[in-house]
């Protein structure tokens, strides 16, 4: 699609929107969000930029085939699940790794991991939908 | 253990990115891993002679009982350092053999993960545990199997391996979970310590067959075996490694692992011996009508895996002994020869036997490979396949029918012994489809060693008994056994019949020609009853899959739905009336006005969407329903919910833009037939009906509080999130979301798939025709039949 307004608007938002789908995710144990919507925003920014700029241009901001990513995120998933079993515990029990690091908490976990994988299993699934039909 | 078992994984995941940096010494540098497993596994060797286990165990499934339980006996050990020593000359020999292929990655990646599964397979005390890592193999055969996935026999003949295979894996989890629930634990070791409690069980017969079943299909036992010669497609490091070495043996490994608590009964004698024999027979027979090297050798470790299940059949301290020598000695002649077959196949451009003449004078190292291997195989002095035999005859001297039967394949051997090793090497001229030269040494070095350990182990025979053997044989009898082999017994009945053997052999060999030309002309064109009972059955599939196919799920998308939401309907509303009605207890009518407000909008806008003459408004008024809803969320505080409504609402509008651009614009109300149209809307009023009734008889029951309250209290203590949402699909479902995760990434290449097709929609429709299995075809070498690949 051919329209400056949508592209300025892109090119401003795309940023905003990615940062924010990050910000879903990372927020989700707590508050609304998590991998699953942060993963459809993150993928609605991405439809967004391939139509403003068509699929080509989206395929180069994105770096990594939406295939790729959908294996990446499910291998993370498993991972997270096996990483139990070093600690002793059944499959997929959360562990966690809490520290005070100067005036924040940092909490990183298995969970955090998981929901890492589902984030990106999302995007991938999305986009490949999405560009499967643009290709034609 | 289980590191050593994930160490395997670990190396599948990262050969595809290290492959492309390492170049040509791939096979080298990956050779390491399996040479490590091997050296670990040696290290436990004085401790498991000594008569020493070795267990670990991780929890899994604490709720059901399962356990990643491992143990390490002489069993497992043997089998353990049959994969990974192997597994060394095969990563190896895998380097040379494909080197520049283009998919030599892959390759690696699936060979890795099957060691790792392999290893998992032998070394599991878990049946659980046992069977998640069989069906691994399984899985990873399918891959190897069709590799070159642009010939038709290859994907034809993997699909075989992996229905037949992995249909006898349902059995055979089905006859684990009867042992299980019988005994109460899924341990084996500890189930295998109370024999009589199984075999006095009214479940045995039914769980042994199961299990049998399992056995039977992956060791490629009559019926079964036909998927075995079809797997040759495979590339030779795969047919070396999984389909003569180890994977085809994890039946037989199941079967003398359970053998101290199911056998010793009739049934079980029965069951594996008559199983065994018609095997060996079969093979035999079927041996004589093949010239490819490779399918000759198929039906020769078919020979082999039927005489073990016969040796574990007859039990005690001989048939254990026997089985175990046999086995050994198979594998260390098995990979070799197959390796060789590869190498003339690779360096000379043919495995047919008969096209082949001359090739000892270039490719030496070879063929000294090939008559060391070969000597073995045909059981003669003074190398281990000599020992095994005669050991096995031995055992065999009660059951005059199951040893006049390996006699006869025994025969066959040496025929098909001198056809590998003989006939395309012996001759002074060199006849070949291409120049051919000696393999590299990437291509040899494996095989000698393997070769030479099987004219060592056959010159100190009691080295390889005492410091393995007796423990693998204690493991399958239950009991210590304790056992000396030699090479030379003296002149007792088990010579006398090798030399007979031997002589029917040569007689054989002599009149192989005419043999093989009578048998050809006879029986070529003839489908053998279980190669005609899988086409036959995958024809009818096929067939019954078109008819459902066409009936329920046309092409009509009206259609296609009408029947979806009609069965609903009726499924939904039978039940109701079966059970004696709903119970409708309806609340009083409450709401706010923006609730209202929004009610009436919903309610607009589907109207809106039914009555659409153009599709640009049906979605667009679709579009707005969906966002009512997510609205309706946000009311009732499901912000999770309401976002991610929000969020497909809006993926879906550039879903349908982007399929709208290539559709015209109307909804061609007239094409659709007539009688689905009248059906249609009746049907969707009462889906539309029956939900809403179903709703309402649902929120008729007062909600039972003690699940929310439950993850309520739990979430933040146990979980560390305050978001219950979240938590729960990360952490306390987490299983739930793999699977839903797994599921959309399926969905998302399933869709791909499709939206190729159509795109690539050109060329007339085909309607899909069953793969042809190409057991027996009397062309014997089949690879260049290449089928036409429909993929775009």
């Amino acid at each position: 699609m051919n329209s400056l307004i949508l592209r300025t608007t892109t090119r401003l938002l795309i940023g905003v929107l990615l940062l924010f789908s990050v910000f879903l995710l990372l927020r989700g144990h707590d508050l609304p969000g998590g991998g699953f919507i942060g993963g459809l925003v993150g993928a609605a920014a991405i439809a967004l930029y391939a139509i403003a700029y068509g699929y080509e241009h989206a395929f180069a901001l994105l770096r990594i085939r939406p295939r790729a990513l959908i294996g990446v995120g499910l291998s993370l998933a498993v991972l997270a699940g096996i990483l139990a079993a070093f600690a002793g515990e059944p499959m997929l029990t959360g562990l966690w790794w809490i520290r005070e690091v100067g005036p924040w908490t940092v909490k990183l976990s298995t969970p955090l991991l998981f929901d890492v994988g589902v984030y990106l299993v999302v995007i991938g699934v999305v986009l490949r939908m999405l560009f499967s039909l643009e290709e034609h | 253990m289980l590191t050593a078992v994930l160490l395997g994984f670990v190396a599948a995941a990262l050969a595809p990115i290290l492959t492309p940096t390492l170049g040509s010494s791939v096979g080298w540098a990956f050779a390491l891993v399996p040479a490590a497993l091997t050296a670990w596994f040696a290290t436990h060797l004085p401790e498991i002679a000594a008569g020493g286990v070795l267990s670990s165990s991780v929890t899994w499934v604490p709720q059901l009982g399962i356990e990643a339980a491992f143990r390490l006996d002489g069993l497992s050990l043997t089998f353990a350092l049959m994969i990974s020593g192997i597994g060394t000359a095969v990563v190896i020999y895998a380097g040379g053999y494909l080197r520049g292929d283009r998919q030599l990655p892959r390759f690696y990646l699936l060979l890795f993960a099957f060691m790792a599964a392999m290893l998992g397979v032998v070394l599991s005390d878990d049946l659980i545990t046992l069977f998640v890592f069989w069906e691994l193999t399984s899985l990873t055969s399918y891959f190897l199997i069709g590799y070159k996935h642009e010939l038709r026999s290859s994907r034809d003949g993997a699909l075989q391996g992996l229905l037949i295979t992995g249909s006898g894996g349902l059995a055979m989890l089905g006859g684990f979970l009867l042992l299980g629930n019988e005994v109460g634990t899924f341990r084996i070791s500890e189930m295998l310590a109370d024999p009589a409690a199984l075999t006095a069980s009214p479940i045995y017969l039914p769980a042994l067959i199961l299990i049998a079943l399992g056995a039977f299909t992956k060791s490629a036992q009559f019926p079964f075996h036909v998927w075995l010669p079809n797997a040759m497609a495979a590339p030779t490091p795969v047919s070396s490694y999984l389909h003569s070495a180890t994977m085809v043996k994890a039946g037989v490994y199941l079967l003398a692992r359970l053998a101290p608590g199911l056998g010793g009964t009739p049934a079980w004698f029965w069951l594996l011996t008559v199983v065994g024999t018609l095997t060996v027979l079969a093979a035999a027979g079927l041996a004589l009508l093949q010239r490819d090297a490779k399918r000759l050798l198929a039906y020769s470790t078919l020979i082999a895996l039927g005489a073990l299940v016969v040796l574990i059949g007859v039990g005690g301290t001989y048939g254990a002994k026997a089985m175990v020598v046999f086995m050994v000695a198979h594998a260390l002649y098995k990979a070799p020869l197959f390796m060789v077959a590869g190498n003339i196949d690779h360096e000379a451009g043919s495995r047919d036997v008969t096209e082949l003449k001359g090739l000892g004078r270039v490719m030496p190292v070879s063929w000294t490979i090939a008559l060391l291997a070969g000597v073995s195989a045909a059981g003669l002095p003074p190398m281990l396949g000599f020992v095994a035999k005669e050991v096995a005859y031995e055992t065999l001297l009660p059951h005059v029918w199951a040893l006049a039967a390996l006699i006869a394949a025994s025969a066959v051997m040496v025929v098909i012994v001198f056809l590998v090793v003989w006939r395309p090497f012996a001759g002074r001229e060199v006849t070949a489809p291409k120049s051919p030269h000696e393999a590299p040494l990437s291509m040899w070095l494996g095989p000698v060693v393997l070769a030479a350990l099987g004219i060592g182990f056959g010159f100190a025979p009691d080295v390889l008994a005492q410091g393995l053997l007796v423990p693998a044989a204690s493991a399958i009898l239950g009991a210590d056994a304790s056992f000396y082999l030699a090479l030379w017994h003296g002149v007792n009945t088990a010579l006398i019949l090798s030399i007979a053997t031997v002589t029917i052999g040569v007689v054989l060999t002599i009149a192989w020609g005419p043999l093989h030309r009578f048998l050809v002309a006879r029986l070529g064109g003839v489908r053998f009853g279980p190669a005609g009972a899988y086409q036959g059955f995958l024809d009818g599939l096929v067939r019954v899959a078109t008819w459902q196919t066409r009936v329920l799920q046309s092409d009509d998308l009206q259609r296609h739905l009408t029947t979806i939401i009609g069965f609903a309907v009726a499924l939904a509303a039978g039940t109701a009336f079966v059970r004696g009605g709903l119970a409708l207890d309806l609340p009083a009518v409450s709401g706010t006005l923006y609730e209202f407000l929004i009610l009436i909008l919903i309610v607009v806008a589907a109207l809106a969407t039914v009555t659409a003459h153009t599709r640009l408004r049906a979605i667009t008024s679709l579009g707005v329903v969906g966002f009512g809803i997510a609205l309706v969320f946000t009311m009732f505080s499901a912000p999770d919910l309401a976002v991610t409504q929000f969020l497909v609402e809006t993926l879906m509008v550039i879903v349908v833009a982007l399929v709208l651009m290539r559709l015209p614009s109307t909804l061609l109300r007239g094409s659709a037939d007539r009688s689905v149209r009248s059906a249609a809307a009746p049907i969707a009023v009462l889906g539309g009906v029956l939900l809403t009734v179903l709703l309402l008889a649902v929120l008729s029951v007062p909600l039972d509080q003690t699940i929310p309250a439950f993850y309520d209290a739990a979430s933040y203590p146990e979980a560390n999130g305050r978001n219950i949402v979240n938590v729960i699909l990360v952490d306390f479902r987490a299983l739930d979301t793999l699977g839903e995760i797994t599921v959309l990434a399926v969905a998302a290449t399933g869709a791909f798939a499709l939206l190729r097709r159509i795109g690539a929609r050109k060329e007339p429709e085909v309607a899909y025709t069953a793969p042809r299995g190409s057991e027996d075809d009397d062309d014997g070498n089949d690879e260049p039949r290449e089928g036409k690949g429909s993929e775009a």
